[in-house]
C-alpha cells in the first residue's frame, strides 16, 4: 500500500505535513522533558541545605558533551544544506560526521555511568564512611581508591568539589567491618535517581536519532534519487530532532553539572 | 530550516563557525559562573541565562526558527505557555505548605 506523501507546503498552514508533524511532536518533547525538569526543581529547592551534591559529575566531560553535540547540530545543518544544493558526497560526509559525533556522545556518556557504577558509598560498623571507586573485591575484603571520613562529617560527601584537594588512597576494608555498601547507582540518592532519569531519558533520544540519521545515511539515501525533494524533508525534520536533543542537552548540562 | 531560502554551503559553514565559538565561549563562562562565591540563586540565574542565549542560537540558527511560518510560531507559543505554567505551578506548590507545618 502507498501512503500518501506531499513533499509542497499547504495552503492553510505553510508547511509540509512532515514538518508541522515533527514541530508538534517536539512541542510534546518539550513537555516530557519540562515535567521532569518542574521535577527537578523540586527535588533540588526541597533539599535542606548543605545536602545537595556538588562536584559528583565531571564538569570536563560534560564540556566535552556539550561541544560534541554542537558539533553534531551544525553537520546536521551542513546535510540539510548539502541535500538541497545537490551535493551527495558532502552529504554523506556530513551526516556520517553526526552519526559518529552522536556516538561518542554515547561512549563519554557510558564512561560516566560506569564511573558512578564502580563509586561507592561504604558504612563501616565503627561509624565511620569509606567513599571511592571500587579497586577490586573478594570473599573476604575490597579495595577502593577513596578517603574515609568520620561518621558525623556526612555531609563532607556531598560537596565532593572542595574536596578535590583531599587525597586519596588506596583503603584495604573487611567485609565483616562493612554495615552498608551501595554504589552512586539511581538509587543512591534523589540527585542520582533524578540524574540518571534525565541523562538516560536524553540518552535514548540520541539512540533514537543515531538509528534515524543511519537510516537515511545508508539504506534511506536510496531515495535521493528516487525522490530527492522528499529525500531533502527527511533530513531536514530529523535534523530539527537532532537540534532538538541539543537544547535538551544545553540546559541538562548546566543543571545537573554545574549547580 | 524554511524552504524558501536558498542556501549555500560556504556561508552556512560561516555561520556555523560563528554559532559553535559563541557556543563554547558561552559554555566556557557558565562554568565559569559556577566557581564563583555567589549565593546559590544568584549563580542558577546568571547560568540558566547564559544556557537561554545558547538556547536561542540553536533555535534561531540551527533550526531557522527566526524565518520560519506562522504556524510554527503558534505551536511554540503553546508549548512555551505550557512550560511556563508548568514551573510556575511547580515553584508556586513549594510555598504551599499545610497549616501549622515548617519546611
Amino acid at each position: 500500500m502507498e501512503i500518501p506523501y506531499t513533499s509542497s507546503a499547504r495552503p492553510d498552514t505553510g508547511l509540509y505535513n512532515a514538518k508541522l508533524g515533527i514541530w508538534l511532536f517536539l512541542a510534546s518533547e518539550v513537555m516530557l522533558f519540562g515535567a521532569l525538569f518542574s521535577a527537578y526543581v523540586l527535588l533540588r529547592v526541597g533539599a535542606p541545605e548543605g545536602f545537595w551534591p556538588h562536584g559528583w559529575l565531571s564538569v570536563t566531560l560534560g564540556t566535552v558533551n556539550t561541544l560534541i553535540l554542537a558539533l553534531s547540530a551544525i553537520t546536521t545543518l551542513l546535510a540539510w544544506v548539502a541535500c538541497k544544493v545537490g551535493d551527495y558526497r558532502k552529504f554523506k560526509i556530513f551526516h556520517a560526521c553526526t552519526l559518529l559525533l552522536a556516538l561518542s556522545f554515547l561512549c563519554v556518556k557510558s564512561y560516566e555511568y560506569h564511573d558512578k557504577w564502580i563509586h561507592y558509598e561504604i558504612h563501616l560498623k565503627d561509624g565511620r564512611i569509606a567513599d571511592g571507586h571500587l579497586e577490586e573485591q573478594d570473599d573476604q575484603t575490597v579495595t577502593i581508591m577513596g578517603r574515609i571520613i568520620p561518621g558525623d562529617q556526612e555531609q563532607l560527601l556531598y560537596d565532593l568539589r572542595s574536596q578535590k584537594t583531599i587525597p586519596r588512597d588506596e583503603i584495604k576494608l573487611d567485609r565483616s567491618n562493612i554495615l552498608k555498601m551501595e554504589n552512586y547507582g539511581p538509587r543512591h540518592n534523589t540527585f542520582t535517581a533524578i540524574y540518571f532519569t534525565m541523562t538516560g531519558l536524553h540518552a535514548l533520544h540520541i539512540i533514537g536519532g543515531c538509528l534515524v540519521i543511519g537510516f537515511l545515511w545508508g539504506p534511506g539515501s536510496r531515495m535521493w534519487k528516487k525522490d530527492h525533494e522528499r529525500f531533502t524533508n527527511r533530513i531536514e525534520v530529523s535534523g530539527l530532532f537532532w537540534h532538538f536533543v541539543d537544547l535538551v542537552w544545553i540546559f541538562l548540562f548546566p543543571v545537573l553539572y554545574l549547580t | 530550516m524554511s524552504e524558501s531560502k536558498s542556501v549555500d554551503i560556504k556561508s552556512t559553514v560561516r555561520l556555523c563557525g560563528v554559532v559553535l565559538f559563541v557556543i563554547a565561549c558561552t559554555t566556557a563562562m557558565m562554568i565559569k559562573i559556577s566557581f564563583l562565591p555567589f549565593g546559590w540563586p544568584l549563580k542558577v540565574t546568571f547560568i540558566l541565562g547564559v544556557a537561554a542565549v545558547n538556547a536561542f542560537l540553536v533555535a534561531s540558527y540551527l533550526m531557522h526558527l527566526l524565518t520560519e511560518k506562522k504556524m510554527v510560531f503558534i505551536v511554540g507559543f503553546f508549548t512555551v505557555c505550557f512550560f511556563i505554567s508548568l514551573m510556575g505551578l511547580t515553584l508556586w506548590a513549594m510555598q504551599d505548605f499545610p497549616v501549622g507545618t515548617t519546611h
